[in-house]
């Protein structure tokens, strides 16, 4: 398997393949599937300081190709994720990318500072893009220059690499990831979701409790790959590019616009195996492409 | 054990007004017990994305087949109704814990409630209940006789009154109107179909011991997604719970209704 390699700040890959935070809980309910340690990483739920129950239901509403969600960061606090889901991720062999969230740039940097300090997590994943809290979230991910600032203060406190989260909902996406990278950004994960929302056919409102949600699944790729493609350009931090992944094909698109690695999302909840599916296949992907190491796909559209 | 398998349809056949019955024979039969359901993808498409959570109604693992029974309502259900014979159907499943036929003791009677859709899963637990010599009860609402199903089955297996919103079979009424006629004397509950009547059911029995099983939209179906979390009531381990995972089966009083 030494065709998937991949290296990253922080994270040495067996290959480039994990699932997307918020679509693999902490790992517990697909450890029941299949063995963890296939996975290239595994990007965890968003983790805030305190407990969080998230939004009302209904939560999910489905799309054409596609999902909204406004599941609202229901995670269980640090406290727990630290005692308890990061130590059952230590029975694996696979590097944990913690997705970090809060209300005010206070919270990141206290989440960041403990969670950075746990043994199997290898790199944190700012969490600047939720599109479903009134507070946090999206409203760092707008301003280039917030944006720049709060992660500055995150890799203050940080013990392992930290990548931002972009999310897809700005006028240029470019400035926002120009900004965290001069805000000392290791590298840059994207897309989030895109904010949406569905009307319900017989009440005319909104199906989802919260209104908006955010929209993932197949139907968001071609957008995603736009953005990666552009931002690939502008950067010199390594991407790990997502949105709409379903197969083998996706992944190589993905790397081709410039991922270095690509994380797995909505995927998860419609073929359960997918990422350790989608792992077996590349290398057949790579013969047809007549390459060796998967690295070597990276950027090729740019060449 | 969950698993994913293409399952093999024996037979699919419209049982009442848009209400279909679909038999499937493969291994994953194996580890199911009554109440648990499966998670089925109806197309190979992205047309519709996810999976569809249906209850399991009858179990026969001599065969290893199984069979739902569902409605054809909404895209992915009217896709999943075409399916013939010999076809194939992706199935994630068993899921969640079912009901738990040990808390009816031989010689006792249950109560088994049913409201539409939420019937079929009764027919299989009424089998085990009475395999283990539990006297079944079972009391089930639907919106009209023409989407009434499992008649003789049912019957078979224990007195059976039915309650229509327009009387057009058994009481006119809700399962709530026949409690008030029959004052069935019981031991245990069990329950599967909308919350107004799981919340009437709770009402109308507060001493007895009994069993509910939840429905919510779901999209991962096991546990890690958190579309489908319910509130629980004050004094529970956790103040909430996942109807895939830790559901769909409940017993009285945990979920907040």
């Amino acid at each position: 398997m030494s065709r998937l390699t991949m290296s990253l700040p922080g994270l040495e890959l067996k290959n480039p393949i994990m699932p997307a935070s918020g679509c693999f809980g902490f790992g517990r309910e697909y450890a029941q599937l299949y063995d963890l340690s296939k996975l290239g990483a595994i990007m965890i739920k968003a983790t805030t300081v305190e407990t969080r129950r998230g939004n009302p239901t209904p939560r999910v509403a489905e799309t054409a190709a596609g999902m909204l969600n406004a599941i609202g960061l229901q995670n269980p606090g640090i406290e727990k994720v630290m005692n308890e889901e990061l130590k059952f991720l230590e029975s694996y062999d696979v590097p944990i990318i913690a997705n970090v969230a809060g209300t005010e740039i206070e919270d990141y940097v206290e989440v960041a500072r403990r969670i950075s300090t746990a043994q199997n997590v290898h790199a944190l994943e700012l969490n600047i893009s939720c599109p479903n809290v009134k507070c946090g979230g999206i409203q760092f991910g707008t301003d280039p220059e917030t944006a720049k600032q709060l992660t500055a203060a995150v890799k203050a406190v940080s013990q392992v690499p930290v990548y931002v989260k972009l999310s897809p909902n700005v006028t240029n996406i470019v400035d926002i990831a120009k900004a965290v990278e001069a805000g000392g950004a290791d590298g840059i994960t994207m897309i989030n979701t895109l904010v949406g929302m569905r009307i319900h056919e017989h009440t005319g409102k909104p199906v989802i409790a919260n209104g908006t949600g955010g929209l993932s699944g197949p139907a968001v790729k071609p957008v995603a790959i736009r953005m990666v493609y552009d931002v690939y350009k502008a950067v010199n931090i390594p991407i790990i590019g997502m949105g709409g992944v379903t197969c083998a094909q996706d992944v190589i698109d993905f790397m081709s616009v410039g991922a270095s690695a690509v994380a797995v999302g909505t995927a998860n909840f419609v073929d359960h195996f997918v990422c350790p599916n989608i792992i077996e296949e590349l290398p057949a992907k790579l013969d047809a492409l007549g390459v060796n190491h998967i690295s070597e796909i990276i950027g090729r559209s740019h060449r | 054990m969950i698993r994913q398998q293409k399952m093999t349809v024996v037979a699919q056949k419209q049982i009442a007004t848009n209400i279909f019955e679909l038999t499937l024979q493969g291994e994953l039969v194996q580890d199911m017990t009554p109440g648990q359901f499966v998670h089925v993808k109806v197309s190979d498409s992205f047309e519709p994305l996810l999976r569809r959570p249906i209850s399991i109604a009858n179990i026969d693992k001599d065969n290893q087949e199984f069979t739902m029974i569902y409605r054809a309502e909404g895209r992915g259900t009217q896709i999943l109704s075409t399916n013939r014979e010999g076809q194939l159907v992706d199935v994630l499943g068993p899921i969640g814990n079912g009901f738990p036929v040990e808390e009816a003791q031989p010689g006792q009677t249950a109560l088994l409630v049913g409201g539409g859709i939420g019937v079929p899963p009764l027919h299989e637990l009424s089998k085990q209940l009475k395999a283990r010599g539990v006297n079944v009860i079972h009391v089930l609402g639907f919106q009209s006789e023409d989407v009434c199903f499992y008649e003789n089955e049912f019957s078979a297996l224990g007195d059976t009154y039915y309650a229509t919103v327009d009387g057009t079979k058994g009481t006119k009424g809700f399962v709530t109107t026949v409690f008030d006629e029959v004052a069935p004397q019981f031991d245990v509950f069990y329950s599967c179909g909308p919350l107004p009547m799981l919340r009437a059911l709770e009402q109308y029995y507060p001493a007895k011991k009994g069993f509910m099983s939840f429905e919510e939209r779901m999209g991962c179906g096991i546990g890690a997604c958190f579309a489908c979390v319910c509130d629980t009531t004050e004094g529970q381990a956790k103040d909430y719970v996942k109807v895939c995972s830790d559901g769909p089966v409940f017993p009285k009083g945990v979920v907040a209704l």
